[in-house]
């Protein structure tokens, strides 16, 4: 079957099998940013925006997008410039491997849309779906405050 | 230490990682993220059964289906018996594992693989493959291992390295030092107590995943997640009998690794099949393969006796480790070795030690390396017994610490007597800020204001514990690393390492001591690491060595660089070579006058006597100082529910001078992370026929962000003055500290020692009836 989707701002069609998932498709069409950990929806590091929201692509039928917005890790940069939550990761230390960077960013990028300063709670609360193994969330939990602090400027000054 | 890093200009400072641009913005940096042309899609059939002959095995239909382009079995692969852990060569490990045998010695374990265009086709396929076993009895226990007439897990005559295969004993140690039992007569006081640990694994979010192919050459390309990429091409050589050189391994990002991927799993038959059919293959496994059948923590049962007189100075310690390898004998020797040689050196006043234990086969999941590599195991008992000790003799366990813990000037015969799986190297302590770690940690948890005092809230008590402990920074006399720095007519370098970055900021830091030297940015420092064909040998990430070991290599190398620069720059500045310093992409004279860089290189390569400006060195160290820790914790206990909860993690560490605060302080908090799943929740769980119930990461429950603590890290630098830029390492330490610290915690809490890990709720509150402490 035929689908149409939009990734990261470029529309286009794309024939899928019909049980076929959304993070496969995203990962056949070369969107690598998308990343497995688990395949069922445990560790988040596939999470991508669909329309908008935060979801993880490994329990979302490609079938069930079709006409959908997708957004992932590598769709908020733009050219060198980055997103401030990138920014904030890199700037706190928030990444080691960074395999499950792309999602744990993406995560804090629906939060901060949903929340924009939220507490340390609501940041663990809304993380908590991201698992990490190698970073202790420390330095992540403080990358979220801090990309909140420089987004919270940037309104100011729209 | 401030004032020793502030004559630094590169080193001391949280610079981003060089690799951290690619990682945020999701580029196709890791092992699976290339999609080649005909792919072949490669699954591995498990075993069923714990233990079982293979007696019959029809791969008939599975190879005559449409898009399957191979199955390999034991029937038309290499037999060569070889050990999947990567270590220095020869390897202490025994060589007990074939790449498929008709014998399977564990659920989960290789019967065969199979090899098709999709992953479809591939299910149908391992469907079809159909295998008659001969179901053998299994050992499930490490008290069934070595019991009269047990079931013997290893018969095959042509396996080596075994210590006594009739008894399902893959190693043994027996060290001793003084006479414990007159040294035990002797004390005043004497403590004993034993302590088991669990099946726990290390779960990196990427899973083993290996890429092949074949180069334009026909030579092997192995693209693959591992912590060792030289083990990797000398292991898969011998395993296939392919010449070296026909083998090209690289490891790109890698999404972690722990330990587990200090294992050959997959490489071989990625190999193989790239090699059978030409078509590049994928092997990567599922998160459930992963917790089936790669490798775990080595579950320990551990005794420790401690001797003492009155004023509290050790006079015997003995430990005794029984080690369950599983399966294969993977690490068997070595983490069992660790496991006293990376412990008892700590109290080294004791002029009585005996270390013995034995590592024992299981028809179990297979043990391997894992952070922490024994000692996490060891100090469990070890600080559990001391903390008893204190009680006895009616002292703070910070003050027994601090009356026992070696220090600088000092050493231990174990370190001499235990090594890695032989005779150890003689060493003297050079760095140990332990007092001011044990200090600054007691005075942030607020230790002599809040313990003892089982403070209560509604249903929950409070409690501290605390402990302290030491690892190691790689392997003495057996490790090494190498370093290639060459110069680029802009000024800039290309620093090339065999040294295996696999998440912890390895290529950062490597770059920093690069750039430190040799006076320019970390910008100006373009690395290259692990890639078997274009940098120079490394034997990889584990044991704590790459700050140390790489890093020294690393320093040499650009002081080698550094030298040439100044033989070059010297007629430029009409001074001598020998009072020329590098400054700011500078080099300058004593008069002031400068070159840059950019002008030194045009001259060496365009202009002048021309060469190329560039060295090798490597570094094999001859100790390997360790770092220390103290960790402190407050824990609440719910005496309703037996529910433990960490109200604050602090951990003060001396890593010697931190070449990257930021990365060395998350090193720091991803091992305690790990270290309190570790402590709290992390378990595989086995069926009475020994299969894993809970392989999922839903079901084995490691921490996410809402169980984490407040945890303070807080860098105690001192100066090593054999580490590059006075480094040691920290890559391990951390995970070792939750276990007793929390033990110590609850029992401050609540009276009740648990001797079991994981504390979960249910052992919690049985152990609280038991002393009778709840109704």
């Amino acid at each position: 079957m035929t689908i149409t989707l939009t990734i990261n701002g470029h529309q286009g069609t794309y024939e899928i099998d019909p049980g076929e998932k959304l993070l496969d498709l995203l990962r056949r069409e070369g969107h690598m940013g998308v990343k497995k950990g688990c395949g069922a929806g445990d560790c988040g590091a596939c999470a991508i925006l669909l329309d908008g929201r935060a979801v993880n692509s490994c329990l979302i039928f490609a079938a069930k997008t079709d006409g959908c917005d997708v957004v992932t890790a590598e769709g908020l940069a733009n050219g060198e410039t980055l997103h401030p939550v990138q920014e904030a990761f890199l700037d706190e230390g928030a990444v080691q491997c960074g395999y499950c960077t792309p999602g744990m960013i993406i995560s804090t990028v629906d939060l901060l849309r949903r929340n924009p300063d939220p507490t340390e709670e609501e940041i663990r609360e809304g993380l908590s779906g991201n698992l990490c193994r190698c970073t202790g969330y420390v330095k992540q939990i403080r990358a979220v405050q801090r990309a909140a602090e420089v987004m919270k400027g940037g309104d100011r000054n729209d | 230490m401030t004032e020793r890093t502030r004559d630094f200009v590169t080193v001391g400072k949280s610079c981003r990682k060089v690799d951290g641009f690619a990682l945020v913005t999701g580029k196709p940096e890791f092992v699976a993220d290339l999609n080649l042309p005909e792919t072949l899609h490669v699954r591995i059939l498990g075993s069923p059964h714990a233990h079982a002959r293979i007696t019959s095995i029809d791969t008939a239909e599975a190879e005559a289906m449409d898009g399957v382009a191979c199955v390999l079995t034991h029937e038309n692969t290499p037999g060569t018996r070889h050990t999947t852990a990567g270590q220095g060569y020869p390897e202490p490990s025994p060589y007990d594992t074939r790449m498929f045998e008709d014998k399977v010695r564990f659920i989960g374990d290789r019967v065969a693989a199979v090899a098709a265009d999709t992953p479809e086709i591939e299910e149908a396929a391992l469907a079809a493959i159909r295998v008659e076993y001969e179901p053998l009895p299994a050992v499930l226990s490490i008290d069934e291992a070595r019991a009269d007439g047990a079931p013997i897990i290893h018969d095959e005559p042509d396996s080596t390295g075994i210590y006594d295969t009739t008894r399902n004993i893959v190693a043994d140690v027996d060290i001793d030092i003084g006479d414990v039992s007159e040294g035990f007569d002797a004390s005043d006081v004497v403590v004993e107590t034993t302590c088991e640990t669990q099946y726990a694994q290390h779960t990196p979010i990427e899973t083993h995943v290996v890429l092949s192919y074949l180069d334009s050459a026909g030579r092997l390309v192995l693209r693959t997640s591992t912590q060792v990429p030289f083990h990797v091409r000398r292991i898969v050589a011998q395993t296939l009998g392919l010449p070296m050189h026909r083998i090209h391994v690289i490891k790109p990002r890698i999404g972690g690794g722990f330990g587990t991927k200090q294992e050959i799993l997959l490489e071989d038959i990625a190999g193989l099949v790239s090699l059978r059919t030409g078509r590049p293959a994928l092997v990567w496994l599922s998160r459930k393969e992963e917790f089936v059948a790669s490798r775990t923590r080595h579950p320990m049962r551990v005794r420790v006796k401690l001797g003492a007189m009155n004023d509290g100075r050790l006079h015997a310690i003995e430990m005794e480790a029984t080690s369950n390898t599983g399966a294969y004998g993977s690490h068997g020797l070595t983490v069992l070795a660790n496991t006293g040689s990376k412990t008892l050196p700590l109290y080294n006043k004791a002029p009585n030690a005996h270390f013995y234990g034995q590592a024992v086969y299981t028809n179990l999941p297979v043990g391997g390396a894992y952070r922490g590599y024994g000692a996490t195991q060891g100090y469990f008992p070890l600080e559990t017994a001391m903390d008893e000790l204190a009680e006895q003799l009616g002292m703070d366990p910070v003050e027994l610490r601090q009356r026992n813990h070696i220090r600088v000037g000092e050493t231990s015969p174990i370190f001499q007597k235990l090594g890695e799986g032989r005779e150890g190297v003689s060493q003297t302590i050079k760095s140990c800020e332990l007092p001011r770690c044990i200090e600054i940690g007691a005075e942030r948890i607020g230790w002599a204001r809040k313990r003892g005092k089982k403070l209560r809230v509604g249903e929950w008590v409070h409690g501290l514990g605390m402990s302290v402990m030491m690892q190691g920074s790689g392997i003495p006399e057996i490790d090494m690393g190498a370093a290639t720095i060459k110069m680029n007519e802009d000024g800039s370098f290309n620093l090339l390492i065999g040294a295996t970055d696999l998440g912890t900021g390895s290529d950062t830091i490597l770059a920093q001591i690069a750039a430190e030297v040799l006076g320019v940015p970390v910008t100006k420092m373009l690395v290259v690491s692990s890639d078997t064909d274009i940098t120079p040998f490394d034997v990889g990430a584990y044991a704590s060595s790459t700050t140390y070991v790489s890093g020294m290599a690393v320093q040499r190398a650009a002081e080698a660089v550094r030298d040439q620069i100044f033989t070059v720059a010297a007629p430029m500045l009409d001074a001598s070579a020998d009072d020329l310093v590098l400054q700011e992409e500078s080099v300058v004279a004593p008069s002031g006058k400068r070159v840059s860089l950019t002008q030194v290189c045009q001259r060496a390569m365009y202009e002048s006597d021309q060469f190329q400006i560039g060295a090798t060195a490597s570094c094999v160290p001859t100790e390997s100082p360790p770092p220390f820790l103290a960790n402190f914790a407050e824990v609440a206990v719910n005496v309703e529910t037996g529910k433990v909860r960490v109200v604050r993690y602090v951990a003060a560490i001396d890593c010697g001078v931190a070449i990257n605060p930021q990365l060395a302080e998350g090193q720091m908090e991803g091992a305690i992370v790990n270290g309190i799943g570790y402590a709290l929740t992390e378990e595989m769980i086995l069926s009475s026929k020994g299969r894993v119930r809970n392989p999922s990461l839903f079901d084995y429950k490691i921490p996410s962000m809402l169980d984490v603590p407040p945890l303070d890290v807080i860098l105690v630098e001192s100066y090593e003055p054999t580490g590059p830029m006075g480094a040691k390492s920290v890559g391990e330490i951390g995970i070792n500290g939750p276990i007793p610290t929390l033990a110590n915690a609850i029992y401050d809490a609540v009276g009740v020692r648990l001797k079991r890990t994981p504390f979960t709720p249910e052992r919690v509150l049985a152990a609280m009836r038991e002393a009778g402490r709840v109704a």
